[in-house]
């Protein structure tokens, strides 16, 4: 929303006819024409494109027609898209309450200002954010292997017979670990900054009113940041729904564990990729797009209403 | 005013358009007409466009390609050949369904796998070589490569290679256990338990769910769960070669006798090196891989007949393996032919040959050269005599899918599960089944059981 404000006055300098003033109201659009270009390219046309897309069928045989919202219909109707989105859920309702309670933990240690060394955990907690998603999948993929990696060396050394993170039963847990260790850095990083922007006067207030270090936290700290805890929840929520990298990878090592249709994106990928199916790939994006929004938006409204 | 410029600016860029047109549609005109489908293309032609020259851009991941370019460059001075790898198996196929999709940098000559074949075939992405005389090499070549390169009543591809199938073993470890080299699949499970008895880290193969091991052995079974005929499709798994194949392969998985190592991964080089995986069913290809990715066990492994599913007439199976083929978009049909005469029946099979690569050709593959070759890495056995006489017992009448890169894409949704879970690898053959035939009437088949 931008709103025109008539021009400052300047002395000296008669006020200007409507006439031009009109005129000039065109200039803005010259102003604004660079960033709308670029904007319609790489924002509206590559997503009008993909809905573009999603009404038509491609064929190997029979070529390519207009079929309307018939893409649609099958999606909804597609048990393995269902049940890629029925993972991704029970991964965030797990997953990211976890991750941004170990997050929230770690900032408020550092913010506490009782931790020795704290620059050290500072950096040593947000450096996985730093290590690529690919790198780290790769990494952790090493480390679960049964046979030559850490799991087998713990079995070996120790004489048990630890489960294999890469069965089906324990993939989207060992997964949810993966994401856990690479994001936990981040999400601390938000809280920290929004705890160190509280003014102190607040605590030396509570303090001479006896109020306990816990309570500071319960009754101050949180409530203070819960702008932050609400874009660190959203961010989370998306990063949920847009799971790709660290099952693509470990789809190599364990190709039985993780589905070609394990998450949403890693649906589309493979329909368009590997069954060159563009125009329903496209009908997945999107479907899942929606659901994205309508599940950020609803967890914003209800950050927002327990705000005010 | 304004408006009057613009108007003026208009139809100067219209006029300039239509010239643009016009001279395209000039250009194409005065190229080379041997472009067109279906037009014949004599030898004369060929040697015509060889002696004019010109530019000619190939994709192939194929290593031993690169020496072949050359002498083809240093004989034919005129023509630059332009070698891309524009990936490896997948890789290659998605940027080559991208290029044909978007009409612009499709190359002149491309490598296609024998499973993927069909569907660019089909879909007219390359050129039938009939038009270029190609029938006239049928017996050039062994019939296993040249079935695979025929599609829909068309020569699509002239063969580049060949994978007949044979068993790669780790003598080392069948000579310290004591253990016979199994000759028939049954005697396969026999080993299989008394390898894993007598050193439980020890596994007679790894397996997590390959398609292409899984066809290949139904092939050799003389199961045929694919039939093709144009856009009639038939997928059927429950034929007795694919019933062999999976109650076979069900008790290596009721017992854990298979290593769950998936091949080309870290696990599964430093597997073969260090005894944990004992055999490997697969093509002729593979000792180019062996000596390279598992050098330090040269010397160890040895060469055997694949096992068969039934005492007697040996019969074999194909496992990879890939032809050339020139793309329907290429403007350079004449010149393409002409390099993949050379390369794939001429001198460029020679110098393939002598990099290790396994050829298709039955007069190499007959030659006392090639068959008394001794390979240092199986300890000096003369390897390709078991691999041509491999070549020779493949039974003819398999076809693949004309969507197998997807197929073979989700036999780990299906098939794979009898790898983890209580599901059988009959039930899963099914499912894939299913899944297959979905795929297939989504994309316009016809496809019955």
């Amino acid at each position: 929303m931008t709103t025109a404000s008539p021009p400052p006055a300047v002395p000296g300098i008669s006020p200007l006819p409507a006439a031009r003033v009109r005129k000039r109201s065109w200039s803005g659009w010259l102003f604004i024409g660079p960033f709308m270009a670029v904007f319609a390219i790489v924002f509206i046309a590559p997503i009008a494109y993909s809905i573009w897309l999603s009404f038509f069928r491609n064929q190997l045989v029979g070529g390519n027609s207009f079929v309307g919202l018939a893409n649609y219909a099958q999606a909804l109707q597609d048990s393995q898209f269902w049940s890629s989105l029925f993972r991704v859920t029970l991964f965030l309702a797990v997953q990211v309450p976890v991750m941004l309670l170990i997050a929230l933990l770690a900032a408020l240690a550092l913010d506490s200002g009782r931790l020795y060394g704290k620059s050290f955990f500072r950096i040593s907690i947000f450096l996985p954010y730093a290590v690529p998603a690919v790198v780290a999948s790769l990494m952790w993929g090493f480390m679960y292997g049964t046979r030559f990696g850490l799991v087998g060396n713990i079995n070996d050394a120790l004489g048990i017979n630890l489960p294999n993170p890469l069965s089906p039963d324990l993939i989207l847990a060992s997964i949810g670990n993966i994401v856990t260790w690479e994001f936990i850095g981040y999400n601390m990083l938000i809280f920290y900054s929004a705890l160190s922007v509280i003014p102190k006067s607040i605590y030396e207030a509570a303090e001479i009113d006896g109020a306990s270090q816990l309570r500071l936290v319960t009754a101050i700290k949180v409530p203070a940041i819960r702008g932050a805890l609400v874009v660190a929840t959203i961010f989370s929520v998306i990063g949920s729904f847009q799971l790709f990298n660290e099952p693509s990878i470990l789809q190599s090592l364990a190709p039985n564990s993780i589905s070609t249709y394990f998450t949403p994106n890693l649906y589309a990928y493979s329909l368009s990729f590997s069954g060159q199916q563009y125009n329903y790939s496209a009908t997945v994006a999107i479907i899942m797009g929606v659901i994205t929004m309508v599940i950020a938006y609803a967890v914003q409204l209800r950050g927002m209403r327990k705000e005010s | 005013m304004k408006n009057t410029i613009s108007l003026a600016v208009l139809r100067g860029s219209a006029i300039a358009l239509t010239a643009a047109l016009a001279l395209t549609a000039c250009g194409g005109g005065a190229g080379d007409n041997a472009g067109a489908a279906n037009e014949e293309v004599s030898a004369e032609d060929v040697q015509a466009a060889l002696e004019e020259g010109g530019d000619i851009t190939i994709w192939s991941w194929e290593p031993t390609l690169d020496e072949v370019v050359e002498s083809f460059e240093a004989e034919h001075p005129n023509v630059n050949v332009n070698l891309v790898n524009a990936g490896t198996g997948n890789d290659h196929y998605v940027a080559l369904q991208n290029a044909v999709a978007a009409g612009s940098g499709v190359p002149d000559v491309v490598q296609l796998e024998y499973f993927s074949l069909p569907q660019f075939a089909l879909a007219e992405s390359v050129r039938d070589l009939s038009a270029y005389g190609a029938g006239d090499l049928q017996d050039t070549y062994n019939p296993g490569p040249w079935n695979s390169v025929q599609a829909n009543g068309g020569i699509y591809g002239l063969p580049m290679d060949s994978g007949p199938m044979a068993l790669y073993y780790n003598k080392e470890i069948f000579d310290k256990y004591g253990v016979e080299v199994p000759a028939t699949w049954d005697e396969y499970v026999e080993a299989a338990r008394a390898l894993h008895e007598a050193d439980p880290s020890v596994y007679i193969a790894n397996d997590t769910g390959d398609a292409g091991l899984a066809t290949s052995l139904i092939w050799q079974a003389g199961g045929q769960p694919y039939k093709v005929d144009g856009t009639d499709v038939t997928v059927n798994f429950t034929d007795e070669g694919s019933t062999k194949f999976a109650e076979t392969w069900q008790q290596l998985l009721d017992e854990d006798l298979l290593a769950p190592i998936t091949s080309w991964g870290d696990e599964w080089y430093q597997g073969l090196g260090n005894g944990t995986i004992a055999t490997l069913a697969t093509g002729a290809w593979m000792p180019a891989t062996f000596s390279s990715g598992v050098a330090a066990t040269a010397g160890k492994w040895r060469v055997a007949p694949l096992p068969q599913w039934q005492e007697g007439e040996p019969t074999s199976a194909e496992n990879g393996g890939s032809a050339l083929s020139i793309t329907s978009a290429s403007e350079k049909g004449a010149l393409a032919y002409a390099f993949l005469e050379y390369a794939n029946v001429g001198d460029g099979v020679q110098i393939r040959v002598d990099n290790g690569a396994f050829p298709a050709t039955a007069a190499t593959l007959e030659s006392e050269d090639f068959l008394s070759d001794e390979f240092e890495y199986f300890g000096g056995q003369k390897a390709n005599e078991v691999f041509a006489e491999s070549a020779k017992s493949v039974p003819e009448g398999w076809s693949y899918l004309p969507f197998q890169a997807y197929a073979n894409g989700i036999y780990n949704d299906t098939a794979g599960q009898a790898y983890v879970s209580d599901t059988t690898l009959k039930d899963g053959l099914e499912g894939w089944q299913e899944a297959s035939i979905k795929y297939g009437s989504e994309q316009g088949f016809t496809v019955s059981k």
